[in-house]
Order: C-alpha cells, then sequence, then structure tokens
C-alpha cells in the first residue's frame, strides 16, 4: 500500500488529474446531447403545430413530403378556424371560460369552509368524517360518472352549465391539501382573534385565507388546468354544440375537418386552444410544478 | 358548545352534499346498477337481480378487445416510461446550465390540451392522399416501408398509441423524479466518494434505494393511469375506438353508456367494476411488492 | 378594573385512560385591586399559563368563579370579557402591517361600539405612539425586531381599552438588553394607562422588578400572594424561599436545641420561641456577616470577585447543597488562603421550615 501511494508521482497525479477531467466534459457532452434529444421530442409537436398553422393551406397540400418550415407565414388560417359555419370556435372558447371560471370559484366555495371545519373547529366525530373523505380519494372518477350522467339526464340538466359544473365542485384531494395548510397557521393567531372577538368566519376570511394564498392560488392554477382540459364528462353531458367546451370542439374539428382536410386551419384551433394553458403556465411556472410535485395527478 | 358543533357542519355542509351526490350516491348505485338485470334506461326498470351483466360483458368481444389493448399498453408504457424518465432525472440532476429550461420545456406536455396535442401527433403520423406524413417521409428517407399509423395495421396504431401515451405522461414523472433525486442528501455521495465507488455502484447502492419509494409510487400511480387510458386514444383515432379496433375498457364504459352502442348503463357499471376489480388487485401486488422490496 | 378570583379550579382529563386528571390550577383565591401590575410567578407546568386562560376566557374553569369588577364574567366567552392578551410569540397577524395589526381588534368589534374609520386610525395611532412604534405603522411583521414585535403585540391588546391586560412570559423572547428594557418600558405603559396588568413569567427577576404584586405558584397551587420585597423577605414556605432570589438561598438541615439553632455541633444563632426538634434552615447569601469571632465556621472553598461585593463559596457539613455560597460588600474580603471562615448571621435572613410540611417556622427576632 505505501509503496503505491509513493509510487504516485506529481506527473502521474497530473496526468489522472487530466484523464478524469476529459472524462467529465465527454459525460457531460453525452448527458447534454441525450437530455437535448428529449427536449426536441417534447417540443417538437408544438413547433409543428405552430408551423402548420402558419402554412398557407394550398402549400400544405401540396407538400407530398412535408417541409420543415415555411418562407410565406400567413395568418388566415387563423381566421377559417374562426369563421367555420359548423365549428363555432368562439362560442366554444366563451363556454370553457364561463365552465372554467364558474367551476373554480364554486369549488373554492366549497372547500375553503370545509378545510376550515377540519383544520379549526372541534366537533365530535370529525376524525371519522376525515377519514371518509380521505377514503374517496381512492374511488376513480370513472367508477361514478356512470351514476352522475344518469342523474344529470334525470334532473333535465344536459346542455346546461349546471349539469356541466355540478359534479367537478368538489375535490377531496384539495380539502386536504388546504387542511394541511391551514393547520400550519399557529394556535395562536386564532387565540388572538377569538379575544379580540373575531368570529370564525372573520377569522377565516381576514388571516387564514390571506395567509394561505400562495396554496390557494396553486389549487386554483391546478383546477383552471383540469377544467380547461375536460373532455370526457363535457361529451356525455353535451349535444349541442350551444354548451361544446373547446375539447368537444377538437373532436368536432376531427371529424370535419373543416369541410376538406383542411389541416392547416386544424392547427390553427389547436394552437389557440393550447396557448392559453401554456402562458399560464410559464407564468406560473414554479407554483404548478411544485403543487403538482405535491401529488397533483393528472385527471 | 352544542351551537359549536352545528357550525362545524354547517361549513362542511357543501363538501358533504356534493360528495354525497355526485361521489357515494353514485358508488352504491353502480353497485345496483351492474346487478340489475335488463336494466332499461328509458322505462327505468329492470327484469330481476344476477350476475347476467357480468357474464354478458365478459363474452362481449368489444370488451375483450378493450381488455386487450389495456393490457398491452400498460405492460408496455409503465415500465418505458418510468425507465426513461429515470434516464432523464438523472441526466438532469447531473447537470447545472441549462437545467431549469429543460425542466420547464419537460413539464409543458402536462399543462397541454390532451385532445390538441393528440391531434398533432395524428397529423405526425398519418398518410393521406396528398401528403404521406412526417414520420412516413422520414421513413422513406430511411429507406424503409411507408405505414399509415392512424388508419392502417394494428401495430402500427399500438405503436403511435404507446408513444404517445409515454409523451403525455413523462412530464409528472420526470418532475417527481427530478426532486427525488435532489432530496438526496450530498453527504452519501461525498461519503461514497471517500471510498471511491464507481459511478454505477452509487447508484446502485445509494442512490436507486434512497429513490426507490418514489419509483415504486411512479410505477403504482402509473398502473392506475394507463389502466384508465381513454382520452388519449380519442385524441388519435377519434371517438369511434371500437371501430378503429382501439377501445380501451375505460372507452367500453362510457361506448355502453352514451353514443352509438350506448344507453346501457348496466353494462357500462359491470364494466366498470371489473376494470375497478383490475386495477384494485394489481395496486395491492404492487404494494406488497414495494412493501418487501423498498429499503427505507 | 379589579379582578377577583374566587375558588378558580381548573381539571384537564388524563391523557391516558385510567391516569389521574391533571390538576392545572388547584383552588385559586385573589382579590386583584384595580390598576395594579401583577406578576404569576413559578417554575414551568406550575399552573400559571393556565391561571392566564382561565382569565382571558380561552380557557372554561371546572369549578370557580371571575368577576371583573362586579361583574360575574366566568361564563362569558373570551370576546366579551374586554381583556387584552399579549402571546409569548406575539401572535401577529403576518400577512397585515403594523397598523392593521393594531387595527384588528377594532375592526371586529360589533354594533354600536365599533368605533368609525377615521376614530379607529386615531386610537391605533395613540396606542402606537404609547409604545414608541409609530414610526413603523406601515412594515410588515417580519421587518421588525423582537422587541419591535412585543411593542406592536401590547398596541394591539390596548388599543381596545380593555378592562384587564394580560401577557404571556412577555419577555420570554427578547435578548438580555432588551428584556431590561423592555421590562421597563411594560411598567410605563401600564402606570400611563392604569389598566390592571397580570403578566406570567418563570423569570423572579422580571416579576420582583416591575411587579406590585406577586403570585407564587407551584404545582396548581398559589403559595403565597405579595408585594415582591415582602415576599422575599418573609417566605411563608420553604418552596417561596428557595424560588426566589439569586444566587438562591443556602438551606441547611439543622435543629433547634434550648431555643438555640444548631447546625451540626455548631450553635449558630438564637432562635427563641421556635419548638425544640429537627428543622430545615434556610439563610439568604446576604445574611452572613464575616465575623472572626462568629459562631459560624465552613471551610472555605474560594472567594469569587463580583465587582460591587464578593462572594464567598465554602462547605458545611450541615448544608443540603454542595456549597454554601455568601454574598459580602468587597472591601471586607477575606483572605483567600484562609481554610476555615467564621460568620455571623443576621437573624432576619434566616427563615426555619418544618422539615416535614415546608411550612414556616417562626422565632422571636
Amino acid at each position: 500500500m505505501d509503496k503505491q501511494l509513493n509510487a504516485v508521482t506529481s506527473m502521474d497525479f497530473d496526468r489522472i488529474e487530466r484523464r478524469a477531467a476529459a472524462r467529465r466534459r465527454t459525460s457531460q457532452t453525452v448527458i447534454y446531447v441525450l437530455l437535448a434529444l428529449w427536449a426536441l421530442i417534447v417540443l417538437f409537436p408544438f413547433y409543428w403545430m405552430v408551423l402548420t398553422s402558419l402554412k398557407d393551406q394550398a402549400a400544405y397540400n401540396s407538400e407530398k413530403v412535408p417541409v420543415f418550415f415555411t418562407l410565406n407565414p400567413t395568418l388566415q388560417n387563423y381566421v377559417s378556424a374562426f369563421t367555420d359555419e359548423q365549428v363555432n370556435l368562439g362560442r366554444y372558447f366563451l363556454n370553457t371560460v364561463i365552465f372554467t371560471l364558474a367551476t373554480t370559484g364554486l369549488m373554492m366555495l366549497v372547500i375553503i369552509p370545509a378545510a376550515f371545519a377540519f383544520a379549526r373547529l372541534e366537533f365530535r366525530g370529525k376524525h371519522l368524517v376525515f377519514t371518509l373523505f380521505l377514503s374517496l380519494m381512492m374511488i376513480p372518477n370513472e367508477l361514478v360518472i356512470i351514476t352522475n350522467y344518469v342523474t344529470i339526464t334525470n334532473w333535465h340538466l344536459r346542455n346546461t352549465f349546471t349539469g356541466l359544473i355540478l359534479p367537478s365542485v368538489t375535490s377531496v384531494f384539495y380539502i386536504y391539501l388546504l387542511k394541511e395548510n391551514f393547520e400550519q397557521i399557529p394556535d395562536e393567531l386564532y387565540k388572538a382573534a377569538r379575544v379580540d372577538g373575531t368570529t370564525d368566519l372573520e377569522y377565516l376570511v381576514r388571516v387564514m385565507i390571506p395567509i394561505s394564498r400562495p396554496t390557494l392560488i396553486t389549487i386554483t392554477i391546478l383546477k383552471v388546468i383540469e377544467c380547461w382540459n375536460a373532455y370526457v364528462w363535457p361529451r356525455l353531458i353535451t349535444t349541442k354544440s350551444s354548451h361544446f367546451l373547446v375539447s368537444n370542439g377538437i373532436q368536432q374539428i376531427r371529424v370535419s375537418s373543416f369541410g376538406r382536410d383542411n389541416y392547416p386551419a386544424m392547427m390553427a384551433a389547436v394552437v389557440v386552444i393550447s396557448l392559453p394553458l401554456i402562458v399560464l403556465f410559464l407564468v406560473f411556472r414554479n407554483k404548478i410544478m411544485e403543487g403538482v410535485s405535491r401529488g397533483g395527478l393528472k385527471g | 358548545m352544542k351551537q359549536n358543533q352545528m357550525k362545524a357542519w354547517l361549513y362542511l355542509l357543501p363538501a358533504i352534499l356534493f360528495l354525497g351526490v355526485f361521489m357515494v350516491y353514485p358508488l352504491i348505485d353502480v353497485l345496483v346498477y351492474s346487478f340489475e338485470e335488463k336494466y332499461n334506461f328509458v322505462t327505468q326498470t329492470s327484469q330481476g337481480i344476477g350476475l347476467f351483466n357480468y357474464a354478458k360483458v365478459l363474452r362481449d368481444h368489444q370488451f375483450l378487445d378493450a381488455v386487450k389493448n389495456t393490457f398491452l399498453l400498460v405492460i408496455i408504457t409503465v415500465p418505458l416510461s418510468t425507465g426513461i424518465a429515470l434516464l432523464i432525472s438523472l441526466g438532469l440532476n447531473a447537470i447545472k446550465p441549462l437545467r431549469k429550461m429543460f425542466q420547464t420545456i419537460y413539464f409543458l406536455p402536462y399543462v397541454t390540451n390532451t385532445l390538441a396535442v393528440g391531434l398533432v401527433f395524428m397529423v405526425l403520423f398519418k398518410t393521406t392522399d396528398y401528403s404521406s406524413g412526417l414520420i412516413n417521409s422520414l421513413l422513406s428517407a430511411l429507406g424503409m416501408r411507408q405505414v399509415d399509423f392512424i388508419d392502417g395495421p394494428y401495430w402500427a396504431k399500438m405503436l403511435v398509441l404507446c408513444l404517445y401515451t409515454v409523451w403525455v405522461v413523462m412530464p409528472f414523472k420526470v418532475l417527481i423524479l427530478t426532486s427525488a433525486l435532489a432530496s438526496v442528501d450530498q453527504e452519501y455521495y461525498n461519503a461514497a466518494k471517500m471510498d471511491a465507488a464507481s459511478p454505477w455502484r452509487v447508484f446502485r447502492k445509494i442512490t436507486l434505494p434512497m429513490i426507490s419509494p418514489m419509483i415504486y409510487y411512479l410505477v403504482i400511480t402509473g398502473f392506475i393511469g394507463a389502466f384508465k387510458a381513454y382520452s388519449d386514444a380519442v385524441a388519435l383515432f377519434g371517438v369511434e375506438l371500437g371501430k378503429a379496433g382501439m377501445n380501451t375498457m375505460v372507452g367500453y364504459v362510457y361506448d355502453s353508456l352514451y353514443g352509438d352502442r350506448g344507453g346501457y348503463p348496466s353494462y357500462a357499471s359491470a364494466a366498470a367494476l371489473i376494470l375497478f376489480a383490475i386495477v384494485l388487485t394489481i395496486t395491492c401486488i404492487n404494494l406488497l411488492i414495494s412493501k418487501k422490496r423498498v429499503r427505507y | 378594573m379589579k379582578v377577583v378570583l374566587k375558588n378558580l379550579t381548573k381539571r384537564f382529563p388524563s391523557r391516558t385512560k385510567k391516569g389521574d386528571d391533571v390538576i392545572a390550577v388547584n383552588d385559586f383565591n385573589f382579590e386583584i385591586p384595580d390598576g395594579k401590575l401583577i406578576g404569576l410567578l413559578g417554575p414551568s407546568g406550575c399552573g400559571k399559563s393556565t391561571t392566564l386562560n382561565l382569565i382571558s376566557g380561552l380557557e372554561a374553569p371546572t369549578s370557580g368563579q371571575i368577576f371583573f369588577g362586579d361583574d360575574d364574567v366566568t361564563r362569558l366567552p373570551p370576546e366579551n370579557r374586554g381583556v387584552g392578551l399579549v402571546f409569548q410569540n406575539y401572535a401577529l397577524y403576518p400577512h397585515l402591517t403594523v397598523q392593521d395589526n393594531i387595527l384588528f381588534p377594532l375592526q371586529s368589534m360589533k354594533g354600536k361600539n365599533k368605533p368609525g374609520k377615521q376614530e379607529m386610525l386615531d386610537k391605533a395611532r395613540e396606542a402606537a405612539r404609547l409604545v414608541q412604534i409609530d414610526e413603523l405603522m406601515d412594515r410588515k411583521p417580519s421587518e421588525l425586531s423582537g422587541g419591535q414585535q412585543q411593542r406592536v403585540a401590547i398596541a394591539r391588546a390596548l388599543v381596545k381599552m380593555p378592562r384587564v391586560l394580560l401577557l404571556d412570559e412577555p419577555l420570554s423572547n427578547l435578548d438580555a438588553r432588551l428584556r431590561l428594557q423592555t421590562r421597563e418600558e411594560i411598567r410605563r405603559i401600564q402606570q400611563e394607562t392604569g389598566v390592571t396588568t397580570i403578566f406570567v413569567t418563570h423569570d423572579q427577576d422580571e416579576a420582583m422588578s416591575i411587579s406590585d404584586m406577586i403570585v407564587v405558584m407551584k404545582a396548581g397551587v398559589v403559595q403565597q400572594i405579595g408585594q415582591p420585597q415582602d415576599v422575599y423577605d418573609d417566605p411563608e414556605n420553604l418552596f417561596v424561599a428557595t424560588f426566589l432570589g439569586t444566587p438562591p438561598i443556602n438551606v441547611f438541615d439543622g435543629r433547634v436545641a434550648n431555643g438555640m439553632l444548631m447546625l451540626g455541633d455548631q450553635a449558630v444563632l438564637p432562635v427563641k420561641g421556635a419548638p425544640d426538634g429537627p428543622v430545615t434552615a434556610a439563610i439568604r447569601p446576604e445574611g452572613f456577616v464575616l465575623d472572626a469571632a462568629g459562631p459560624f465556621r465552613c471551610a472555605l472553598q474560594r472567594v469569587e470577585v463580583m465587582g460591587r461585593d464578593t462572594s464567598v463559596v465554602s462547605t458545611h457539613p450541615a448544608s443540603r447543597n454542595a456549597v454554601v455560597r455568601s454574598i459580602i460588600p468587597a472591601r471586607q474580603r477575606p483572605d483567600a488562603a484562609l481554610e476555615t471562615v467564621r460568620f455571623s448571621l443576621m437573624p432576619e435572613k434566616v427563615h426555619l421550615f418544618d422539615p416535614e410540611t415546608g411550612n414556616r417556622v417562626r422565632f422571636d427576632l
């Protein structure tokens, strides 16, 4: 052992150093290339979607082999997408905005008091009820959607916003998330407010909600994403295009292809539908990623 | 005190009401439906109680096709996406510059409408009269035979569906694994460096055991998610999944409920419960394995 | 506002199923005169914080009554009692500015008592001026030092003109220098407002230095109530004697024989009137007088110079503590080379207690 150590002279050491550095450089290069490759795979559909939407329809149809760029970008496809006789894209947009805002707003009204009751109030059976709530998290949506479809149909609420919104205004998971957050607010603040004669409701509105704002924003964004992309329920519950959401719109576009396989117009529609969420994501990137890693599952 | 009790229940009332009507009641109801023989949606009557619906569904070719498709999808995409996600996360963990940018890009599919991007995938893989589509152009450039991935042979359609599914589920997995890797204490790596452990050994003996709970979490949620696949398939092949031969189990449930073959909530319920039983069984098996294998 | 506690008792049910109830406060009787500053003093877990919570109404007593003036407030919820409460950790609302924190209690008021907007602002500013934070009104709590947060908390408690001001360990989160300053401040504010104030502390210096009266508690039971100097000079039992005073009182196992206090074989002090038999004797450090012919002899360990005075550390066979510590004026410092040091004792600094009950055994001075 001693001999070996002695044998490593400063020159050897230099060489070892250099070799290690070279190896590091090579492995870093390989890693960057692979990561860039995956980034390309992720981004390419987005690029293709924007590119196609800017191509002139006639030019697109004449490309037997697709071209990776266009020299004559046009916005005509966006105009056609919004002016189609069958597919009323503007209307679907409006519907989706209404649906998203109403569902998210109503959900807040439902989950905030519930989370408050679990976090702050003492009542008999609290633990039992909370456990029951948690066990509901395991129930897949696919199982309950059948009855909900029948219920909404029996209530004659198909093709209404009420029917679209009602089943999705509660989320056990968000109640759970919010309750955890509420519980982190020190007890002393509650006691201080009690001594000052603040009612529970005032305390909730004036202290807990402002303090928990970051979590509430995260929940709001996640719910907005969920609503914007909702497809299965709207498909079941809407048959008339007056209440279609953008997801239904995409299916309609798929079938009709804007009359004549107008792929550029289809892509224009897809760009417009995707854009709001991408902007939302870029603005609230950290909040969304943090919220999702805390357990938000897609769907 | 009494008054406080009342107040607490008042705060819970909306949540309990909604959950009761749209979660608890349907849960019971779906069981009832599944056992009611020949339930008629219009007259809302049934002709008896029994396992008739289950037998009917299990004998239905459409259902068996859907089961086959779903199982193929699960078996292919769950290991594939988890493996790739692990590689990407390890790569992300090893770099400093541009890391944030890569993370942002990788997360992008999570926030996009599955149906919208599915349409793009369709355009990329489809061949039409005018255009052979990008992928097929590439294939012929590489000297391979062209094939229609959207309306063509079964294996081609399954391939696109799997690719698209991996593309869609990746952001979540990369995000979870990256934060799991980042939370491994640097001390362990320093200690390993002292012992002159090879990178592969460090990965096998330190990294993998430390993040194994998260990997199992991803596998379990991945299984559950893949079994419930539906809108990805719709995005690629349209709502007529049955005709395309690409139906999934969830798709079968919805088709029995609504659409051309719809109006049979009893079949839908039976199919949904069979699906739920499969998912539950597989989750339990997963949990059992992970209990034995997860090292801390 | 006079505060009267009558037979106040609070039991907490045991955590385990079989265990006994915990009695946090046991039969507390006290009439707090109007406009005084009262210190509730005791080791942790003695029930002083529970007492404060009972007075504020955050907890309900198991039995007994609480009066503010002539009103029985025992069953009144906290918001109707008109108490101001300053929490140990201040409990400032982190998302509100100093001004909004102080305004909070006023905005919570109901009905005709609720002041107008301008009046609220005036009151908040007045309270801020009283605690000298009127410069900081727009800051958030996180931008303030501990001492400033404390002042905001006091201002918030005072702004609604409480009938009683309660402070829970008001100085425990401050560093030593701020602590001295802030306790003067609390005294000043209390005297300026004249509001009956009760504060809880485990630090005797804090309680002794600013209180009009102190209440010493142990295990839920009140040990002694009185003016700080009286309690110090005339403790009613061994616990109070040992709890008060720094350095602590020296405790000896001794006996009384023929009117003399015997510590070991030394007859150290005539104690006429005390019955013969074993006693526990406690001698304040300042009760020793260096005296070459004194009856109290101990083995000198070391002499510690403390500037103003000198601390003589020695050992004595009858001492319960490892060492006997006496404080003498600096100029009388004994020769550190001596083996034995001799003292005579000041009779008023020597207290005798029953070794069984710990109760005071009095003798004629």
